[in-house]
Order: C-alpha cells, then structure tokens, then sequence
C-alpha cells in the first residue's frame, strides 16, 4: 500500500466531515417524528399493542437484507474495479447488517412470545432469517481472520457474491420445507393490505432506520480509515525500527 | 486436457495412498451413526422416521472432514503455485480437484450409507432413495465446499473457518435431500419433485463452485 492511495479515500474523510453531523441530527430527528407516530397510530384489533413491535422489527428486517445487497455491490467494485474505498464499504456494512438482522430476530421472537406462546418457532421468514444472520457472522470471521485488508477483502468479496447468489435459493429452500412439514403453524400479520393508520409510521420509521444505518456506516468506514492509515504508520515505524 | 488428466490421477493417487482418507470419511460417518440412537434411544420406530435425515447429517458433517486438505495441502508443498501459473485454466484445474475429491471421499459415502440405513431400521425402498440423494446431492457439497477450501487456503486455522462458511451454504442441499428421501418414503410429494431440484442445486454449484473458488484462490494469493 502506497501513499497516493489514500488520495480518495482522503476526499471521502472531509466529505464525512461535512455531512455525518447533520445525518445525526437528521436521524435524531426523523427517529423521533416516526417514534411519535408510532405511538399515536393505534393498536391491532388481534394483536393489541404488540403490533408496535413490528415498527421496529419491520425495517430492521429491511436493512438485513439491505446490507448484503450493498456488500454485494462493493463486492462488485472491490474485484472488478479494484476501487479503494468498495472494500472499506463492504467491510464496514458487514457488522452493521449483522447488528439489524440481529435486532429483527430479538423483536421477532419478541412478538413471538405473546402471539404464537413461544420465542422461537421454526417459521420459514424467522429461520431465513437466522440463516442470513449466520452468513453475516461467517463473513465477519473471514474478515477478522486475514490480517492484510486488501487480501481479506478480495476473499470476503468473494465469499459475499456467492452469498448473493445463495441467500434466494436458501429464502426459497426454508419456504419450502416450512410448507412441507408445518404448514398450519404459519402465522402471517392479519388481512392481505396493512391499513393506512399502520403503513404511514412504518414507512417513517423505515425512512429513520435507513437514515441511521447511513450515518453508522459512513461512521464505520471513517473508522476503517483510520485504523487502515494506523496500520500503515505502525508498519512504517516498525520498518524505520529495523533499520530499513 | 492431459494436464488435467494428469492433475486428476495424481488427486487420486494421493487420496487413496496417504492416510487413507477415504476410508476415515466413512469411519467417521459410521460413527455419527452409531452414535444416534445413543442420544435418540434405540426405539427402532423412530429411528426408521428420523433415519434419512440422521443418514444426510452424516454425509454432511463427514464431507466437511477432509475438505481443508483439498487446496491447503497444495499450497502448502508449492504445487498450487504451479497449478496457478498453468496454461490450464484455473477454474478446470480447481474443478479436476474437486471431482477426484468427491470420488475419494464423496462417492464412499454413497456407497456406505445402504450399509448405515440397516443399522437405522430403513426400509429397503428408503434406504435406496437415501443413497440416490445422496448419489445426486454430495457433489453439491463437495463445490460449495470447494470455495471454503480455496477462500481458507492460507489461513492458519482454516478449517473450522471452513465450516463455519460453508454450513450455511449447504442448506438447500440438506433439505431436498431430506425431502426427497421422505417423499420416497411417506409422501405426500411425488419423488420427483424435491428430487430434481435437489439436481438443479448441484448442478449450479458445479457451476458456481469452480468460478468462485478460482477467483478466491487468484485474488488471494497474489
């Protein structure tokens, strides 16, 4: 790694240094216009209050999915245009999808509790799900094994590809067998349309947590920066040590 | 193509002579097997309804055992470097290697499962089905586990890494194995229908398995 490669990536910091302050406070903002809508929208005439779950649990699930699909594309740009900053992207994305895809799990077994008497049930959504979840945290393993960035890269860019083009045969796959084996046990959020009184908060909060995993992200690759440029001065330094 | 040939013999030559690796893939899933009705009791009943899915579990899990081998022992005595610089393409090399793989460790556990479904109380009609899935599915683990094996070539503790990237991968594969061995058995799907998806996922991971696997094994060692 040479110096002139920090060119772009130098761009993007002041770049971020202008927009992550007003993206926060957008986020704070729109978080708390959507959370204020949440709880003036009223309760489900089935499932009570619990149903304030899902303005939570919905675009959690959202952003899950969301975020392998952006690892996708920087996965694209790390190995075919070799950009410097799609790693650093997919890198930062990866815990950060593995944090919402998270979150979507507790809510949802959350919801469970009340709604189907149990955490857990092997519900074909919940277990695709668990199995996205999983994914994530294999290609955290294979970042955090390799320990010289650009070759971790190329493998987790890779590894992310391949996932793309698992995780529909893997969506299709669990709907399958779930209809196969339990197909009474499919408990779906009452009635074909979400009522207007519902949909309006979830698309604000969607619009919130898509607001905050911009922020997080642009946050986590700054950082990634940082402890990239750190890297390169601690292996400088130990070069000029050893007398090179 | 002779180097290819050349490539593939000397996969299986190497299987076969060293270690017997064949062999302890299928010790190895006997003994996954013996120890089911440990944990499940010996309700033979039960065991015949849970049998394919014991049976699949096995081939999976010993699947996985020599997969870290596949590439690292390559790596390791330089000949991956070798193979790399051929004029041979990359992705036919990889794909040679896996296709022995699968005939050394793959294709005895075919071979072995009709032996394992008597000790599961199968039906003979199940323990057939169970042996043509795992016929039409194990190659399908073997691809997918080609790009774990190439993605952890370097990697000091790859193997458990391997699994942990792989498992997941294989999910399709482990359900309409399944599904297909207990259509055979109990319905209420026809055999066919699990049956040629289960071929439809194989086939695309002998596509996708080689193109992944070359990329990983280009971009990471260079």
């Amino acid at each position: 790694m040479t110096l002139i490669d920090f060119a772009n990536p130098s761009r993007f910091l002041s770049f971020t240094d202008r927009v992550l302050a007003w993206l926060a406070a957008a986020t704070l903002l729109a978080f708390a216009f959507g959370f204020s809508q949440v709880i003036a929208a009223p309760d489900d005439y089935q499932q009570g209050a619990t149903v304030k779950i899902m303005f939570i649990h919905v675009p959690a699930a959202w952003l899950g999915i969301f975020a392998w699909g952006l690892m996708s594309v920087a996965a694209l740009g790390t190995l075919v245009w070799r950009h410097p900053l799609a790693d650093v992207a997919a890198k930062a994305a990866a815990p950060i999808g593995a944090a919402f895809t998270l979150i979507c799990l507790i809510t949802g077994s959350l919801w469970g509790r009340p709604m189907w008497g149990t955490y857990w049930v092997w519900d074909a959504r919940l277990t695709s799900v668990l199995v996205l979840f999983l994914m994530y945290l294999g290609v955290i393993a294979l970042w955090r094994t390799i320990d010289d960035p650009t070759r971790a890269a190329r493998a987790a860019a890779v590894l992310t590809l391949v996932g793309a083009i698992n995780l529909p045969i893997i969506k299709f796959s669990v709907d399958w067998w779930n209809t196969l084996h339990q197909p009474a046990s499919v408990l779906r959020l009452g009635g074909p349309t979400i009522h207007p009184a519902l949909l309006v908060p979830l698309i604000l909060m969607a619009v919130a947590f898509m607001l905050l995993f911009l922020t997080l992200h642009l946050a986590a690759m700054r950082n990634e920066i940082m402890r990239r440029r750190l890297r390169t001065l601690q292996m400088l330094q130990a070069r000029a040590a050893a007398g090179h | 193509m002779t180097a290819l040939a050349a490539l593939f013999v000397r996969d299986m030559r190497l299987a076969v002579r060293v270690g017997g690796g064949a062999l302890i893939g299928v010790l190895f899933f006997l003994i996954v097997v013996t120890l089911t009705p440990f944990a499940l009791g010996p309700d033979l009943a039960l065991l015949a309804r849970v049998g394919p899915a014991i049976l699949w579990l096995g081939a999976l899990l010993a699947s996985l055992l020599a997969l870290d081998r596949l590439i690292a022992m390559d790596h390791e005595d330089g000949s991956l470097d070798l193979i790399l610089t051929a004029r041979v393409p990359l992705e036919l090399a990889v794909a040679a290697k896996a296709l022995a793989h699968w005939l050394t460790t793959g294709l005895p556990l075919v071979v072995a499962a009709p032996l394992l479904g008597f000790l599961l109380n199968l039906e003979p009609k199940a323990t057939g089905a169970v042996a043509l899935t795992l016929l039409a599915g194990t190659p399908a683990l073997t691809f997918i586990g080609l790009i774990g094996a190439a993605l952890t070539v370097a990697l000091r503790r790859g193997g458990l890494l391997l699994a942990v990237l792989v498992l997941p991968l294989t999910v399709p594969v482990l359900i309409f194995g399944v599904a297909a061995s207990n259509a055979a058995i109990v319905g209420p799907v026809p055999f066919a229908t699990p049956f040629a998806i289960l071929c439809a996922l194989t086939l695309m991971s002998l596509v996708v398995g080689p193109f992944a696997a070359a990329a990983a094994l280009r971009h990471g060692l260079e």
